[in-house]
């Protein structure tokens, strides 16, 4: 029993590292989706206005900011990392393979959620949150977004990109569980609040461009 | 009835090997797959054609020999039952089937449906086993032992090691069977002095000989003969976290 692993170098390491943080970035969702219900306040955006600026002129949502990125880009980074390693794993395909028997279609399609997600995310920043972190814009940050809203293209690439972020969370939120061997010991209860992160949090994010779009009319 | 077998053959280790289709009549519904597929062997052995290479032990579904990818599935169509519990009921007349070795990087291929899951024994000697003396049989209960623990230890000792966790799994990573090992020793008194190692011995061993992670898809768990519990998966990975951490 000489042999020992180094715990981010090993198979189990690199799963418990996705956990953590896929964990965290769970958390941001919830702040997240909480501060942007105020686009529904029938207000002409002044309460999203003044949220959204405290936030870029809080030092601590700053700093935070920081250790957000590190989080998306460690989780990115080895989530790649462990679909190359695992790709290695089964040099040659079956010539039949019935996974669907076995296994269900978000479990299997991490990686390509996830990249979607990805790309989703890049759009986002550029379209949100560079022009309101850096306020290169006359517009209001309420305005903003709903400007950004009024497009239909965009409001269904914003929605089909939700989607694969529930297809992501609907997987991914209970395997972070079982991955730091908790999910047996409260299932229920994990599985209970995996429904607000893959059904409820999306739901709400995929709401702000249908209410602009459908309800608001673009106004 | 009458059936087409679709069957991986291979030379040995670095030939190239491609699925070649026999056609087999006069098999009975009460046959099992692999009393058909000797059925098959005895005709081409009698053409002078060498007989189809697979592994197969007991015939019993407790020996964990007969490891075979039946129609895209390890143990083919039926749940909790392995290769050499499938009969030829289980099939339509006329219909084909597909027959695989389990494929992993771990696993090579040594001749048709025949592969070598040395690997396995590599990782049990690892840490899969408990090296203190036990000395002769206890009386009973000098060593308390709860109910939970008993059942949950000896659900995990079902483990027959067959590899179909690595077959179904799409990284061909075997955390389920190092997980029914490392849960199996390290839920009861007798596996607690090496319980650390024992995991940590066993996770990299299994690394090294190129398995690939867990990605909680949980097809091991469905696939398994044995009907081993994922939740093994998770005492192992806290395991680990306990050991490397805590």
């Amino acid at each position: 029993m000489a042999k020992t692993i180094s715990l981010y170098g090993s198979s189990i390491g690199q799963k418990i590292v996705s956990a953590f943080t896929g964990l965290f970035l769970c958390g941001f969702l919830v702040i997240h989706v909480s501060g942007n219900l105020l686009l529904f306040k029938n207000d002409g955006g002044v309460s999203f206005d003044h949220y959204a600026g405290a936030l870029s002129s809080s030092v601590l949502i700053r700093s935070i900011e920081i250790l957000l990125f590190a989080g998306f880009a460690i989780h990115i980074f080895w989530g790649i990392r462990g679909w190359i390693f695992n790709r290695r794993a089964r040099p040659k395909n079956y010539a039949e393979y019935n996974p669907s028997e076995s296994s269900s279609l978000f479990s299997r399609i991490m990686l390509l959620s996830g990249s979607i997600v990805l790309f989703f995310l890049v759009v986002h920043l550029k379209n949100f949150w560079v022009p309101i972190r850096f306020g290169a814009q006359d517009l209001s940050d309420y305005d903003l977004v709903r400007i950004a809203f009024q497009s239909p293209l965009y409001d269904f690439f914003y929605v089909f990109c939700l989607v694969l972020l529930a297809f992501h969370l609907r997987q991914g939120f209970q395997a972070a569980f079982q991955s730091v061997g908790l999910r047996s010991l409260w299932l229920k209860a994990i599985n209970m609040v995996a429904i607000i992160f893959w059904l409820l949090i999306p739901a709400a994010f995929a709401a702000m461009p249908l209410y602009f779009l459908l309800a608001k009319g673009g106004r | 009835m009458h059936i087409t077998l679709n069957i991986w053959r291979q030379k040995d280790r670095n030939s190239q090997g491609g699925l070649v289709t026999y056609e087999l009549s006069d098999v009975t519904p009460d046959m099992s797959l692999l009393e058909a597929l000797d059925l098959l062997n005895l005709g081409l052995v009698r053409t002078g054609v060498d007989a189809i290479a697979f592994d197969n032990d007991c015939r019993e579904g407790i020996c964990g020999t007969c490891c075979l990818q039946i129609n895209g599935r390890p143990h083919g169509p039926l749940k909790g039952v392995a290769a050499c519990q499938i009969y030829m009921r289980s099939f339509e007349d006329n219909a084909t089937i597909i027959i695989e070795p389990f494929r992993a990087k771990a696993f090579p291929i040594v001749k048709d449906l025949v592969i070598d899951r040395s690997a396995f024994d590599r990782i049990i000697q690892a840490g899969g086993f408990i090296s203190v003396k036990t000395g002769g049989a206890p009386d009973g209960n000098t060593l308390p032992i709860s109910k939970h623990t008993l059942e949950t230890a000896f659900d995990a000792a079902a483990c027959i090691g067959c590899g179909a966790c690595v077959a179904a799994c799409k990284n061909a990573s075997a955390m389920l069977f190092v997980a029914a090992k490392v849960a199996h020793l390290g839920r009861l008194p007798q596996g607690q002095p090496e319980r650390k190692q024992r995991a940590l011995g066993m996770v990299a061993q299994m690394d090294s000989e190129g398995f690939g992670a867990c990605s909680n898809t949980y097809a091991c768990q469905y696939e398994c003969p044995k009907q081993i519990s994922v939740d093994n998966i998770a005492f192992l990975n806290s395991e680990i976290l306990r050991a490397k951490i805590f």
